[in-house]
Order: structure tokens, then sequence, then C-alpha cells
């Protein structure tokens, strides 16, 4: 892509500075929207648009916009900052650096629902990025594009930042209304969805960073240049986050549906030491593997795309694993995560994720029976479609895939440590915490 | 009111505007941080102040102490060295750069140094995948990163906070693509092997072929918040 939309800062360095960023357009859309466009056109726009969620489910945001229940009031937007998959660094670098496109996403959203009040929800660990984002949001109100009349309209709109304190399931929409609310960041049973009942049970649109900071431009410039991007069914731009064994990680702005392949070699320069790639996690940890072969390098990443290929493209956090990794250690990392970040309401979930990283220890340790591959295969399926949100879900992905797509590697695992322990049985006691 | 709100009037109001008056409960993280902000945990009176100030239960309070990982109800070192492990810094050597910096500083995972300076805690992803070995730190100034560390500079700021001169810069603000501290290969053969390596279809590891980050060791870890 020879411009860019959303990594725009690296095209235009003072960008985050709000003088510049109007300078180049910014707050137009905005002022377009509240002063010529009625609500329902601002969604309808993004509606056609085909934008859908960045945030790794990939609901199409207008749609989303459009359920926002007219009979409740008030209406809340809440921007989901808490960025927390393994593999995913993208919403940071937005607001770090391109803020204010952000924060006009979050206000034209805002306008679109005929919400009065706005809250960005950053993980904890973005300490420092809340205090700039709290001044980007003062130097709004001290010109005027936030607060009671804008535009000389009447409109009158706030932005809040709030910080989470560390937990992954506040990423999940419901956990993280909760965790807003002042409560324990566990997932509400759905329905009822958000647009009718979320912030302090009112009606709430919870969208992703990346996928706001889509919004201006496509108001700008409209949804049928917005279409001329990425393919017809996933349009737009994406920002990939590459890391893992690769020469030169970082985001990349590319269009949906670049393949694997491209993206992997052309823009992060290959693997170190020559090696081979051997698997991708496509969505962070809480992705199925992909065997990297030639077909599924060549697979143009796109929602539909990525999951003929036995995955899921999420937030499009692509973790690249070369052939010196053995998948074992892969799936024993995922759990550690996931048996740690269990929010502990849904009993599967929650006895599930501990239970399977004790076998997975158990198998990196070289202290297990091949049964138990069978044994982790078995608690990963009866945690599947038992929980009350997708976490649950999300940690079996890489288990499954890992035993059925590299089962040689544990099964090396297990027999390795079997035939240690007869030869050796004293060889290397395992140290006590 | 009580002391917490007397010390904090000021900020506890803003942060109380925030919130539809009626749901003040949804404070409750702001002021937990504005509490530990004094001594880098919370203490029993901190619950039962904060609990006043927002008409709930100090057990409520204390709850979300428990359920995040960033309050803590216990004291640790002046600044906690928070490292992220998780998968995608290992495979960039998080690991190792744990186990060494804990070696280096004479302590365990999850442990303090004996001058009371330094925590050193694994933790779960924090968004900078790119730029592993990387830590947060936590201490009474807040939360704040730093990237792309070697031990080396690591200790170089453990050593800044033990002499009392200012912190190496941390943060690589994130712009751009980082440099690779792996092995760089040239370009021209990166394309070559692009375009005619084939990737060997469903490879499997050769078992003696593994990095040292497989040992059991590296998850003797200690969550941060037990």
């Amino acid at each position: 892509m020879s411009e860019m939309i959303l990594l725009r800062h690296r095209e235009i360095p003072e960008i985050k500075n709000l003088a510049v960023y109007r300078q180049h357009g910014g707050f137009e859309a905005f002022k377009k929207a509240v002063v010529t466009l009625q609500p329902q056109q601002v969604v309808n726009e993004v509606k056609a648009s085909g934008l859908r969620g960045r945030g790794g489910a990939g609901f199409p945001t207008g749609l989303k916009w459009s359920f926002i229940d007219k009979n409740n009031w008030p209406h809340y937007v809440v921007a989901n900052a808490d960025e927390s998959e393994p593999g995913t660094f993208k919403d940071r670098e937005i607001m770090e650096q391109n803020p204010y496109q952000f924060l006009e996403g979050v206000m034209i959203c805002a306008y679109a629902v005929q919400a009065n009040a706005a809250y960005v929800y950053l993980r904890g660990e973005f300490w420092q990025l809340a205090e700039e984002l709290d001044q980007a949001i003062a130097e709004l109100e001290k010109v005027g594009l936030l607060g009671d009349n804008i535009f000389g309209t009447g409109y009158v709109l706030r932005v809040y930042t709030h910080l989470g304190a560390g937990a992954y399931i506040c990423g999940e929409e419901t956990a993280l209304l909760e965790s807003l609310e002042g409560k324990l960041g566990q997932p509400r049973l759905r329905p009822p969805f958000p647009p009718s009942y979320g912030l302090f049970g009112k009606p709430t649109i919870v969208n992703n960073v990346e996928t706001l900071a889509n919004v201006p431009l496509i108001i700008e410039k409209g949804a049928a240049w917005y279409t001329t991007i990425g393919t017809e069914r996933s349009p737009g731009p994406k920002i990939f986050s590459l890391c893992g064994n690769v020469n030169k990680p970082g985001n990349y702005e590319l269009p949906l549906g670049t393949t694997f392949r491209e993206l992997i070699f052309e823009h992060g320069g290959g693997i170190p030491g020559r090696r081979k790639v051997k698997a991708i996690m496509p969505a962070g940890a809480s992705s199925a593997l992909i065997v990297a072969t030639e077909e599924a390098l060549d697979t143009p990443m796109d929602y539909e795309n990525v999951q003929k290929v036995g995955s899921t493209l999420g937030s499009a956090s692509v973790i690249v694993i070369d052939d010196s990794v053995n998948i074992d250690w892969v799936i024993n990392k995922t759990l550690h995560f996931f048996k740690h970040e269990s929010c502990g309401k849904c009993t599967p979930c929650r006895e599930g994720t501990y239970w399977m990283m004790h076998i997975s220890d158990r198998i990196s340790g070289g202290d297990a029976a091949l049964e138990d591959l069978e044994l982790l295969d078995d608690v990963a399926h009866n945690i599947q479609g038992k929980c009350l949100c997708a976490l649950g879900e999300f940690s079996t992905m890489a288990v499954v895939s890992g035993i059925e797509r590299f089962k040689s590697d544990f099964e090396l695992k297990v027999l390795d440590g079997a035939s240690q322990s007869q030869t050796a049985p004293e060889a290397e006691p395992v140290a006590a915490d | 009111v009580n002391a917490l709100f007397e010390k904090y009037q000021n900020e506890i109001e803003r942060v109380l505007a925030k919130y539809p008056p009626e749901q003040k409960r949804a404070a409750v993280m702001p002021l937990l941080y504005l509490a530990q902000s004094d001594r880098g945990y919370v203490t029993r009176l901190d619950l039962i102040e904060i609990g006043e100030i927002l008409e709930i239960s100090s057990t409520d309070v204390g709850s979300i102490v428990g359920f995040y990982t960033l309050y803590h109800d216990h004291p640790g070192g002046a600044h906690r060295i928070q490292v992220c492990n998780d998968l995608a810094c290992a495979l960039r050597g998080a690991d190792e750069f744990l186990d060494q910096l804990c070696e280096n500083l004479g302590i365990q995972v999850g442990e303090t140094t004996g001058d009371g300076v330094v925590t050193v805690e694994a933790v779960m992803c924090l968004a900078a995948c790119d730029k592993a070995p990387m830590f947060q730190v936590q201490d009474t100034q807040g939360i704040r990163y730093f990237e792309n560390q070697t031990v080396e500079s690591a200790l170089a700021l453990v050593q800044a906070w033990r002499e009392g001169t200012p912190e190496p810069a941390g943060v690589v603000i994130s712009p751009s693509v980082s440099d690779s501290k792996v092995e760089e290969v040239p370009a021209e053969i990166q394309a070559e092997h692009a375009a005619e390596e084939p990737v060997e279809v469903g490879s499997q590891p050769t078992g003696d072929d593994l990095p040292e980050a497989n040992g059991e060791q590296n998850f003797e870890q200690k969550d941060a918040d037990e």
C-alpha cells in the first residue's frame, strides 16, 4: 500500500500534534458528520464500507452500531484499548503515535449512536499512554471539539480514559464493561448484547481501537473509496502485528488479503538464520496453529481464507515459529497464559486450563505417558462450547491443533522423557520454588 | 470523610466526575491506584476508606485487589521489574533474560533483593512482543516500559536506583519496525530464500535442537498476583 491509512504517523511524523493532525484534514470528518449528516447517515456509511471489527471477532461495525437500542437512554461508546492478546501490539502504536485519528473515530461513533459520553478502557499497563490521551482529550476540550456545544450544534460529548489493572479477560467486551463499572472483570451472559444492555445497563457500542481509527477516513472519503482496499468480504487496511522468529518484527499496515508469505518474507525480512517456518499462529496465542506449508504461506490473510487453512485471523497478530521450536513448548507457554488469565467464572475454563497446564507441564518435563496426550486433548474438548466467553475456547485452540498437526513433537517429548528416566532417574531434580 | 479523601480530595473528585453520580463504584480502580501510589501496595485501611468513599463494602474493594494483577496487598521492592516471558517474548529470548537477570541480582523470580530495591516478577503479555526482551517497572511513580533490553541495560537501571541517579531511558516509542537483534541475513539472500527454498511441509523438530527455553525451570515462575 502506497499510502498509510492507519499508521499515518510513519508518513507524517508530527501527526500526534493536534495542529498537524488538523492540517492533514483531521476532524473534518467529525465536523462533516455532526454538521451535515444525520446519525443514521453516519451509521449507513460505515455499514456500506464493510468495515469489520479489528479486535478479533470481525463483526460488521456498521451493523453493530445499527443495533443500538433507541428506546433506552443514555447511550455510551466504549473503546476497547485493553490489547492483551500475546502477539498483538497494534492498538498501542495507533494510540501512541496517531492518537487524534483514534479519538476522532471514537467521537464519530459517539455521534452516530447519539452518545454524550465515551470511555476509552485501556489496560492498566498503558499507564503512560492514558496520561497522553488525557492530555489529547484536554486539547480537544480547549478547542471546542469536545464539550457542550460542538460546532454550535448543541451536540454534547465528553471522552474519558479508564485504566484496567492487568486482566486479559477484560478484552472481552462484557467483562470490560463489568470492569469499567468497578467490578471483577468477568463476562456476562449474552444476550442481551451491549447495544441493548451495556455500560451501567445502558445501550453501549464497544469497538476496538483499530476499528475506530478506520472511521474518520470512511466518513471523509466515503464507503466506495474504502471498499477499493482489501477484499470484497474483508475490505480495508489491516495492521498485522508480526513477531516471533522473524527478522523484522513490528506492525505492518497492509490490505486484508495480503499473503502470509508477503508479510513474513517481504516485510518481515524472513526467518533468522535462514531457518524454515514451521508453524504460524495468525491470531496470537489464542489461534489454532497452521502448518506452514507452501500452500498455507500463499494464503491471503482475510477473515475467510485463514479459516480455510484451519485457523482464524482474529486481531491479525502473526506469531512465526521456526523449525528449532518444539510445539509442545509452544502449547505449554499458551497454557500458562490461559491458566493465569482465566477469570474463574465458568468451571470448564477455570478447572480445564488448570488441568491442561499441569498435563502440559508433565509432558514438557519429560514426565508423561503417551495417554497424557489423549487426556490433554480430551480436557480441551470438554472446555469447548461450555463457557460464557471466548477465552475458554481460545485456551484450547493451540492445544487441539498442536496435538492434531504436530503430534510427533509431543510423542518425541514423552518418549524422550521415558527413556531418560530409565537411564538416569535422578539426573535433574526439579528445582524447588 | 477520611484520611485518603482528605489527602487526595482534588484527584478523587476529578475521578468521580468521570462517572454518573449514581455509579460511584466505577471509581474503585482509579482510587486503588491512588491509594497504591503512597507505598506501592494497598493496606486494609485503604480498602475501608475507599469503601467509605464509594459506599461499597471493603470486601468488595478487596475482591478487586485480588482479581487484578497490578494491585498488591503486601509490600515488595521499591521497584517491581515485571518481565514478560509469554510465548512471543520467549521466542525472542525472554526466558533466558529473566533467568540471567535474577541470577545477577541473586534472587528467584518473585523475590526481592536484600536491600529492598527491586522485586523481579514474571508477567503475562504486555503488548510489546516485537521489542522483547522487555519489562515494565511498577512503583509509586506508576508504570513505564523498558523495551529491547539486555541483562546489562536492566542491571544499569537497578544500579541507577541504588545510587539514586537518573534512570536510563526505557521506552523505545514504537513508530517503526524495530531492528531485530537476531542474525541479519542480507536482503538478497532473504529474497532468494523466499523465492526458491521451499519450506518443508510440516517439518518436525529434531528434539535435541530445542532452544534452552525448553527447560522446565522456566516455568518455576510465580504468578505476579500470587
